[in-house]
Formats: C-alpha cells, structure tokens, sequence
C-alpha cells in the first residue's frame, strides 16, 4: 500500500469497499490469534490502507469531510467488529486445543494412599473425656508407676487385706520390696487429686493401668480404665446412678440404661457394679463404683461428715473393642497397620 | 457359692413357690450376683437301674464293648457301650427304647457294628447329674450306689426331684453369703417372707465324753474351740441324697465323715475338722503359732514347713497335729479304725489363714470360710447338725458333753446410725421405721439410741456426731434427748450386729445395707449439679494436637507394650533400669526407658507381613531409676511434673522412679530428613520456640545419621536439664535437648529384617508440652504493607559444618529486618572439592513501617557474608 493517495470524495465509496473485501479476506485467512494479531495491524496500524485513507480525507473540502469521516469511521467499526469476531473464534478453538493437550487422568494414583489413623482406644478415650468434660468434669492424669500407699493403703486397703488378692499386682524394684508398684487402677489418681486440691472435686482419670496376667483375648497384662470422682457436699448414690445413666444414654445412645446392682470394693461404701441394658433387653458388665468411703476421704484430709462423693470406673479397651467389633484384645496392641488402618 | 433352690427352702419355705427367675433377679439384685442357673432333674421318663450281669469284647470295634444288663425283668439285654469303668454287677442307670437324656438324645435300639445295643447305659452328664470324675478323666458310666432297686426309675432311686442350681458370685465381705442358710436368710427378708435356722434333732447317747483338754495360746487367732465327741464311727460312703447335694454344690463325695463335715460347712457355713481321738495323746490339744521351719504331715501326705505366721493346732508333746483351719494331719486322720472322733468347729483368724493357704497354695472350701470370718456363735449348732446327720447316716453317735476353749472375744457394740445420713448417702426418703423393717429381718436388732451414751461407732469410720459444725442435723440430736426427732420419727438407730456379719461395724456398713435391703434400683437417679466447668488442661489439649498432627501427615497412632526383655537393654541403661519384681515371665521383667524398642518390634511384625511402608507414632510413658521423682508429705508439692496433669503426690513421702511421656515416631523406608521435616513441622504447629535439631552420635541410632532434638526452653529448664549439654558455643544459639532423631541403627534392622532406611525421633512430650506452656509467645505483629525484599546467597562449606549451624550464624548476622530465611538448594561436585557442599539460602527482608533501601539490603547482604567467612564458608560468586 502506498502511503499516499490522491483520492477523490467520488472514489472514497469503491476505495473503501475494496478495503473492506481485503479486510474480509485476509481476518477469515488467519489462523490462529497471533496471525490474527499481525492482520490486525495490517488493517488497522499506522501504515494501513485505512490509516492512509484518513489522511487523505485532511485535503477534502469542508463539506465533503464530515461524510468522508463518517465513512471511514464505519469502515474502522466493521474491521473492528470482523477481528474481535475472529478472534473469539479462534481463541475459543485455541483454548479447546491447550485442554486437549492438557488432560488428565485423575485415577492415576501412584503408591498408596498413607492415612494416618489414630487408634481406637485413643478415639475411645478421647469420646469419653469429651463426654464427661461436657458434664462438668475436668482431666486429671497420674503416673503409671505408683506407691503402694497410693494404689492400696489410702484406698481402705490395708496391709494384708484378703482384697488385695483381687489384683495380681506387679512390684517393681524400688523403694522397700512391695512398697512401689504397677498401678492396678486409675483409682490411686483419686488419692492423688483428694490430697492435692480442696473439694468440691469432679474429675475424670483415664490411664493405662497392669496386672499380672498372661496375653490372650479377653486379657492383657497392660490395659485402660476410667476413673470418675465427684466430691461435693449432699452427694448421694442416687447421684451415682444419675451420673451413670446420663454417661449410658450419652454413649452407647438412647434406648441403653443402667442399673446398679450390691458389690463390693474396699475403697467405696455403698459399693455397685454397673450394668448396662442394651434396647433387645440384655446386659453388658461395666464396671464398678460407689460412694466414697468415709476412711479414705479421712485419709486424703477430707471430711466425711462435711463432703460425700461418689467414684466410678471401667476399662476402656473392652468399651474399644465393642464400640469397633473387635473380638481379640492382642489386636489393640499388635500394631498391625491393617489393623490399624480400619478406623 | 452354689445353692439349691430346693435347699433355700428348707430354711424358707415359702422361697419355694417363687419362680427361680424372680429369686435369680433378686439375688443379683441384693449383690449375690447368678452367674449361671441351672434345671436340675428333667423328667426322665424310661431310664432305669440295671444291673451289669456280664462284659463282652465287641467282636468288630475296640472302641465299644457289648454289656449284658439285667433292668429289672430278669430278661438279659445286650448293650453296645463306649465307656468301660464298670463291672460286672454295678448298678448302672440304662436309657430304654424311647427314653431322651440330657442333651435331647433319643435312645432307639439299633445296631453298631453289626450287634444290637437295646439302648443305651448313661453317664452322670447324661442324667444332668453332677460330674465327679476329676479334671480331665473320662467320668464314664454313672455307678448307682447299692441301695437302689433293680428296674426302678433312675429318677425315683436317686431322689433326683426337680430343682435348679444358682452360682452365685459371693463379694469378700459376705462371710455369711457363703451358706446356704445365709443365702436364704437375705432372700426370704427381701421377699418379706418367714425364716428359721435348723434345729436338728438329734439324741446323746451313753455316758459323758472323756475328759478333753483344750488350751487357746493365741486368743486372737483362735476366738473360740469346739469340740463334740462322736462315738461308734463307721465310715461308710454317703446315701445318694447327700452325695448328690454335695455334686450338685461342687463337692466330691468321700466317706459319710467327711461328706457330712462338708454338708454342715454349705449349709451353715462353718467348716469342721475330725480327728480321730484316740490318736490324740492324753486328750490335750493346744492352739498356738508355729515356729520357723517346724514341719507337719498333712492329709494330703505332704510335709509342710511352716512359718511362725501359721497357726497350728499342736498335742500335748507340743507336737503339730493340724494346720488350723486350712488342712488336718496325716497323725489324727479318721480311717477305718476310727472308733472315736473329735470334732472340732473353730474360728480362726481370716488374715492368718488367707496368708497360710496362700503360701501353702492350700486354698479349699474350709478355708475360703475361714478367710472371710465364719460366724463365731453358730459352731454349737454346727457340731449338733453335723451329729444328727452322722446319726441318720449311721455313721457315728454323740457323746454327751461340749468342750468350748475361749479366745478373746472382741465386744460388739451397737451402732449409732442417723436416719438422715442414711438418707443423704443414699438419696433417698426413708423413715426411720422403715429402716427398721428393712434390717431386722436379715438379722440386725434395731433400737432407739440415746444422744449420747456408749454406742459409738466400733471402728474408725464416723467415730461420732459432730454438734456443733453446722452440720443440719445437729439440732435433732442435740442433748440428752431420745432420738426422736421433733416430728416423732427415730433420728438415731441403735443398730446391734448379728454375729454373722462382722462386714457390718460401722454407720457406713449399715448405710449399704438399708440400700441393698431397699433395692438400689429403686433409688431414684439425679445427675448432680456442681459449681464446675469442665474442660482439658492446655497441656491435654496440645497432646490431642500432637497425635492429630501426626495423624494429618500419614501416621498411624500405636500402643506397645511397657515391658521389654532384659536382653533388649543395652548394657550402659541396665544399671537405671526398673525391673519388675515378681514377672510373670523374663521377656516382661523390664520396664522401657524408650519407645524405640517396642515400636521397631512393630516394623518388624509388619514387614514380616509384607507391609513396608508402616508410618507409626507413639506416645506413652517411660520409666528409668536415673532421676527419681521425690516428693514431700501428704498433700505436698508436685514433683518435677513430668507427667503432664500428674495431679498431686499424696503420700507419706517418698520417692517414686523418674518416669515422663515420650513421643515416637517411625517411619519404614524413610531417611532421616523425613523425621527432621516430621519434628519441624510438628513444633511450628504447636508453637514451641526455638525447634532445631543438632547432629550427634545417639545410641540406638544410625551412628552417622542421628542427632538430638532442641528446643528453645526457658531459663529455669535450663538449669534443671544442666546436665545436657546444651549450649552450642560455636553459634551461640542455646537450646535444650529434648531427644534424638536419625535413622535405626542398620544392625538392628538387620537382625530384625527390616530394610533399611528407617527414620525415628523420640521426644520428651512431657518435657515439650510444658515449654509451651511456659514460653511467652511473641506479640503479633501485623503484615507489612511494605514491599520485600529477597536476596540468595550460596555458599561452599565443609561438610564439618553443619548446614544448621550456617543457617543459625546467618540469621544472626541479617539483623532484625530478617523476615524468612530458607535453604532452597544444595549439591555436590567436583569443582567444589573433596568434603565440600554448595548451600544455596534464600533470605527475605522486610520492615514494618518503609520499604527498605537498596543500601539497606545491600548491608545486610555484607554483613551475612562477612559472617559465613568466619565461620568458614565461602561466598560462592557468580
């Protein structure tokens, strides 16, 4: 295109259809969005037959360069109009392209997936910290290695007591012989927290507790019990009974309820096993509780005429493996990851 | 403790016509827990007693042989049977055509292997009789006693009338509970209705028994000495009506002495023992400890040493005749010979006879009474029981006359029970009457009690009353009024004991038994409110945040056993080892003083199972004699508080081991990079100042690949931790180590066969959790809205010094402006030399109020290099 036209108002109609047609043919050649982009220069840049068309407009008269500009103008607006056309076409055909060459396959999953899971007698613990948290309770802990003082004498247990023999204690090496020992139960943390803080007391105390005991499905020589210890003043057994249907219905859900049937247990007066009824009527053993007996408030320095309370306590790995349908306890402590990756 | 329901009814008899399953329903619920009910004595209809008339080979099997039986018709019947315990003219029972046994088995006459067996001779199971055979012996055929008639019905020879069998499970404290009087006794109050013990019927015959002398030395062990002579001794084997109670409660039949001894102790609850008089020197018996080493021949035919913790039942030579109360002598043993006895109730001490049979591994029926105290007055009762069945049974006459030796008699004082205490512990509204009524029928007597006066409380429990100590109920029993209350109802009980339930002593005991005679299911159930809100300590709440970490990056949450072998030790930790005592087996004797045992014991078990790729964590407590927790008196101060919310030591003073909780963490197939990365990530996560890790040669661990884990701390630990060195003189950085971290030593994983790479870390939780809590979190300071800067800096450096220590030296160095500083990039090559490393560092500035300068950055870029220098790494340029 020559930068310089000598055109006439009379020529400026058939010179601008001839740019149009060229316009026409060469947005309709391009291909893709960068040949697009240099036809559109082409056409509209600087050095366009257009561009050049405009300036020649400048040397018309007066009256012919209103209509002259219009026509140019319209010219431009129609260019304009055919590229964005072209180009959405293109783009859009581009776009389909680059996703093309973009697929995935999202089953291609390499190796395994490694969840982590946390183990069912944490979940267990943890869903019945939060249930007794959510009645008021706070956590307590103690060591697993405790005095005797702790684990039996403070409890009503006295030295040579026959119900001793109902835990196969383990000793360990310290202290006088028989002096230091396994715990047998969270119950010696009940001992702990009654010397250490005034009442009113309401706690949970779950922990691994031991017994001499060889390995077998129902029995470990290492398990998890849940204590519960409530002081406070007017605190009766009817409190206890409460407190344990409230836990029933809050964990195992409703249609479940208790009862308490007579035992016995050093440490607790009056003394209860816990039973729970499942809604086709039959009973699952629980656990054991009671009313605090006088002497072992007296022996952690609580008042017994001023503060009653009750205690409770169950295992957690039975709880564990019911909740889960496990039917050997080893299971829990083998470690095997397919074991271990079903919950 | 097992009891018949036809047998309760000999002292109730009104428990008879109540279903077994309602009494089961309140036996459980007056704490005499059924484990197990059975029905005894079906119909068997076609079952009869026939006579073994001869023994056959079966022509065709070894396993069976063919029995000729007479049932009665005088008409011979072939047999075909499996068992061959009898002989020829044993009374056997024989199922008829047509007959069913226990079990549902229809009997029809038919041929085995070729020869007909016209029905079938039954075992004692197959009669749902009790087996007497010993543990493992096949018991065979049941052999009829001889007194049953040929052709009768088995049902009707044996008196096997209907009944049902409750096994009761019986708590320590309910000496009483182990009789089946006592049993009956609680049931018949609980229905409300009548109940008597026996009377027994029985005559003394000739003149007065000879002169016995009988001398109590330990009057506390031995509260009393009864003895009756019996006379005319036949021993005989029991009728079946005896025996088969005996069976039925878990007791073999002997000889009509002994069974009738073991009858009284079911039916009474106190045990006897016979002795055969006339080997009894001079009549003189003696009731003392035993000394050291002094030895007896028991009926069993053992000699036994015994302690001066045994009491012993000696002759006038002071000369051991019996151990009290847990087993007879070989000396004094009725036998055939026998024409006199002596039998003797006693009671002994519970404590001295449960450690003697402990130790002895003497544990009997007899002695089971004895450990949980066998009623001190109905010894009497017993001996003239035990006279009238002797004399039923033929086997012996009483003599005239009673010896009772008296031991010291404690005083049994009533007890003072306050109807509003009972009330208050129990949650209930029971009058005072009513309260009455529930007691007095299991035995107590129940009274007025004076406001004051002398019946206080036996023992420790509530010794008395407070007045004046705003207790509510001071008013009501204030003075020297009676104890009725000003509405008239009894305030104050006098409750008397009966002699059979030393359990009962105090207000508490009583407290229990208004409950159990009340029914604890019918006390209404209120959730108590209190004035507390519940919650996890910060501690507990980090915990669960460390296992839900790890389980986010991949890992799976185990539980080890504490126990290991003390081969797993090495030898330098066994001397802070704590070992069990008393361990079942060596493989459980030591406790560990570190998760990594039990947990590469774990990869192991897995990769045995073709799992490789096992990603664990752990945390649990461990437990060494290195650093022992002491802690002061009752109440005192905590101790170091490794163990989290360890609530307080209340004791007597003491020390206890050291023991802390650990976190583990293993990963199979990983480098230790992954652990590095898995500790990083979990202290930034919980926000423990000042995470690091330093390289070291840990034990356990690859010796190359293993370091420690550093926190920041604060002050205070690091002067209980000075024992660590701590303090990384060469940067300046102080932290405290808080465990180690790199690889499983490679010859551990080989002899387990794991391959190798297995990455580990091992942490003091306890110890970290606590420096959270006690770190002072720095303010937040909001985003810059100032634009950063970046600058990298490479650097050749030694393989001597560690990357860590680089990275310390420049972020020192950076000054405050420093925002992040990274290691993006390091390699190895030729034109870096021997030993040498390139790290690559990418540092971000950043200030909260302009935006730096070039000459600022440009600074702190010299500074940075300046600083590498010294410590010994080159700028690499370019």
């Amino acid at each position: 295109m020559t930068s310089k036209q000598n055109v006439s108002p009379q020529q400026l109609p058939s010179e601008l259809a001839e740019i149009l047609a060229a316009a026409r043919a060469a947005v309709a050649e391009a291909g893709t969005t960068d040949a697009l982009a240099e036809v559109k220069a082409e056409l509209l840049g600087r050095s366009s037959r257009l561009a050049a068309l405009r300036s020649a407009i400048g040397s018309f008269s007066a009256d012919d360069r209103p209509e002259a500009g219009r026509a140019c103008n319209e010219a431009t607006s129609e260019i304009t109009a055919l590229l964005d056309a072209r180009h959405s076409e293109l783009a859009e055909a581009e776009r389909a392209a680059l996703l093309q060459t973009e697929r995935a396959d999202l089953t291609e999953v390499i190796g395994d997936i490694a969840a982590g899971h946390s183990h069912i007698i944490t979940q267990t613990r943890r869903a019945l910290e939060d249930l007794f948290v959510g009645m008021g309770y706070a956590v307590a802990d103690g060591p697993e290695i405790d005095t005797e003082w702790n684990n039996f004498t403070a409890l009503n247990f006295p030295l040579g007591h026959p119900a001793r023999d109902m835990y196969d204690t383990l000793y360990v090496n310290w202290g006088e012989p028989m002096s230091t020992m396994l715990r047998t139960h969270t119950s010696p943390v009940q001992v702990r927290t009654m010397t250490s803080q005034p009442p009113p007391i309401a706690v949970v105390a779950p922990g691994r507790c031991f017994r001499r005991d060889t390995a077998d499905a129902t029995h470990m020589p290492v398990f998890h019990q849940i204590e519960g210890l409530l002081i406070d003043r007017d605190i009766s057994l009817g409190h206890l009974a409460g407190t344990i249907e409230a836990f029933t219905t809050a964990f195992f859900g409703e249609g479940f309820s208790s009862r308490l049937r007579p035992s016995y247990f050093p440490f607790t007066e009056p003394s209860a096993e816990f039973d729970i009824q499942r809604p086709d009527g039959s009973w699952l053993e629980l656990g054991g509780c009671g009313m605090v007996h006088p002497s072992v408030l007296e022996a952690c320095g609580i008042d017994p005429e001023e503060w009653t309370g009750f205690a409770f306590g169950f295992g957690i790995d039975r709880l564990a493996m019911i909740r889960y349908g496990v039917d050997d306890l080893r299971d829990l402590w083998s470690g095997d990851m397919r074991f271990l990756r079903q919950f | 403790m097992k009891v018949l329901h036809s047998w309760l009814g000999e002292f109730a008899g009104d428990l008879l016509e109540h279903d077994p399953a309602v009494l089961a329903e309140h036996l459980s619920d007056l704490g005499l827990s059924v484990e197990d009910m059975v029905t005894l004595g079906a119909a068997f209809d076609g079952i009869v007693v026939a006579k073994v008339l001869a023994l056959r080979p079966h022509p065709d099997a070894d396993r069976i042989q063919l029995v000729d039986v007479d049932d009665g018709t005088g008409n011979p019947r072939q047999v075909c049977c499996g068992a061959f315990n009898m002989q020829v003219g044993d009374l056997v029972p024989l199922a008829t055509d047509g007959a069913v046994v226990a079990g549902g088995l229809k009997i029809k006459r038919r041929k085995l292997r070729g020869e007909w067996s016209e029905g079938m001779l039954c075992s004692a199971e197959e009669l749902e009789l009790p087996d007497s055979s010993a543990d493992g012996e096949d018991p065979g055929i049941l052999i009829l006693p001889g007194a049953v008639e040929l052709g009768s019905d088995v049902a009707e020879a044996l008196a096997l009338e209907h009944d049902v069998l409750f096994d009761l499970e019986v708590n320590p404290n309910r000496p009483d509970a182990m009789s089946v009087a006592g049993v009956a006794r609680d049931l018949a109050a609980r229905l409300g209705v009548p109940f008597a013990i026996l009377q027994p019927e029985v005559a003394e015959v000739g003149e007065a028994a000879e002169q016995v002398t009988i001398t109590i030395e330990e009057p506390d062990f031995c509260r009393h000495f009864t003895v009756r002579t019996m006379r005319d001794v036949q021993v005989v084997s029991s009728p079946v009506w005896l025996a088969r109670r005996l069976l039925a409660l878990g007791m073999r039949p002997v000889n009509s002495i002994v069974d009738i001894s073991n009858f009284v102790m079911l039916e009474l609850g106190q045990p006897s023992h016979a002795f055969d008089l006339d080997c009894i020197n001079r009549n003189t018996l003696a009731v003392r400890m035993a000394r050291d080493g002094e030895q007896l021949v028991t009926l069993d035919g053992e000699t036994r040493t015994l302690s001066a913790q045994d009491g012993l039942i000696v002759g006038s030579q002071d000369e051991p005749l019996s151990l009290a109360g847990v087993m007879g002598g070989a000396s004094t043993e009725i036998s055939e010979a026998t024409k006199t006895a002596l039998i003797e109730a006693a009671w002994w001490d519970p404590m001295t006879i449960s450690r003697t049979s402990r130790r002895l591994g003497l544990r009997s029926e007899a002695s089971a009474r004895f450990e949980r105290g066998v009623d001190p007055e109905i010894a009497e009762l017993s001996l003239l029981r035990f006279a009238e069945l002797a004399a039923q049974v033929g086997a012996a006459s009483l003599a005239p006359g009673t010896v009772i030796a008296k031991g010291s008699e404690p005083a049994s004082l009533p007890v003072r029970v306050r109807v509003d205490r009972v009330n208050a512990m129990l949650g209930t509204e029971i009058a005072g009457e009513k309260m009455a009524g529930l007691l007095e029928p299991m035995g107590f007597e129940v009274g007025d009690s004076g406001g004051e006066g002398g019946e206080l409380d036996g023992a420790s429990g509530i010794a008395s009353v407070k007045q004046n100590d705003g207790a509510g109920d001071a008013s009501v029993i204030a003075g020297d009024e009676q104890g009725d209350g000003a509405d008239g109802k009894k305030a104050i009980l006098s409750v008397s004991i009966p002699s059979w339930r030393p359990d009962c002593a105090t207000e508490i005991d009583i407290v229990e038994e208004v409950g159990r005679a009340h029914g604890y299911s019918r006390i209404a159930k209120v959730v108590p409110l209190f004035d507390q809100r519940g919650g996890l300590s910060p501690s507990q709440q980090l915990r669960r945040k460390t296992a839900d970490m790890l389980v986010g990056m991949g890992l799976s949450e185990v539980m080890s056993l504490p126990f290991l072998a003390p081969e797993d030790l090495r030898d330098e930790d066994r001397a802070d080892a704590i070992v069990v005592t008393n361990p079942l087996v060596s493989e459980e004797s030591v406790m560990r003083q570190s998760l990594r045992e039990g947990m590469t014991k774990i990869a192991a078990y897995n990769q045995a199972r073709r799992i490789a790729d096992a990603r664990l964590f752990e945390i649990g407590h461990v437990f060494s004699a290195e650093f022992p927790q002491v802690f002061a008196g009752q109440g005192g101060a905590e101790g170091q508080g490794e163990a989290g919310e360890t609530a307080g030591r209340g004791s007597e003073g003491g020390s206890l081991p050291q023991e802390s909780e650990h976190l583990g963490v293993l990963l199979c197939g990983a480098e230790a990079g992954e652990a590095v990365e898995a500790w990083l990530k979990l202290c930034h996560s919980l926000g423990v100042a000042g995470a690091s890790v330093r390289n070291s040669e840990q034990p356990g661990l690859h010796p190359t690949r293993s370091g420690e884990l550093l926190i920041a701390g604060d002050e205070g630990s690091r002067k209980a931790f000075s024992t660590v060195e701590a303090v990384s003189k060469a940067v300046g950085v102080i932290g405290e180590a808080v465990g180690v971290i790199g690889e499983i030593d490679p010859q551990v994983l080989e002899q387990l066969d794991i391959p190798a790479p297995v990455a580990y870390f091992e942490a003091n939780l306890s110890r970290v959790l606590e420096a959270i809590e006690h770190q002072h979190a720095p303010p937040y300071a909001a985003p810059t809205k100032f634009p950063s800067s970046d600058i990298d800096l490479a650097f050749a450096v030694s393989d001597q010094l560690p990357a860590g220590d680089l990275k310390a030296v420049l972020t020192e160095a950076a000054g405050e402006c420093l925002a992040s500083i990274v290691l993006f990039d390091i390699f190895r090559g030729k034109q870096l030399g021997e030993g040498m490393r390139s790290l690559a560092f990418r540092l971000r500035f950043e200030a909260p109020d302009r935006t730096l300068t070039d000459e600022e950055v440009a600074e702190a870029r010299q500074r940075c290099i300046e600083a590498a220098k010294t410590a010994g790494a080159s700028l690499r340029e370019g």
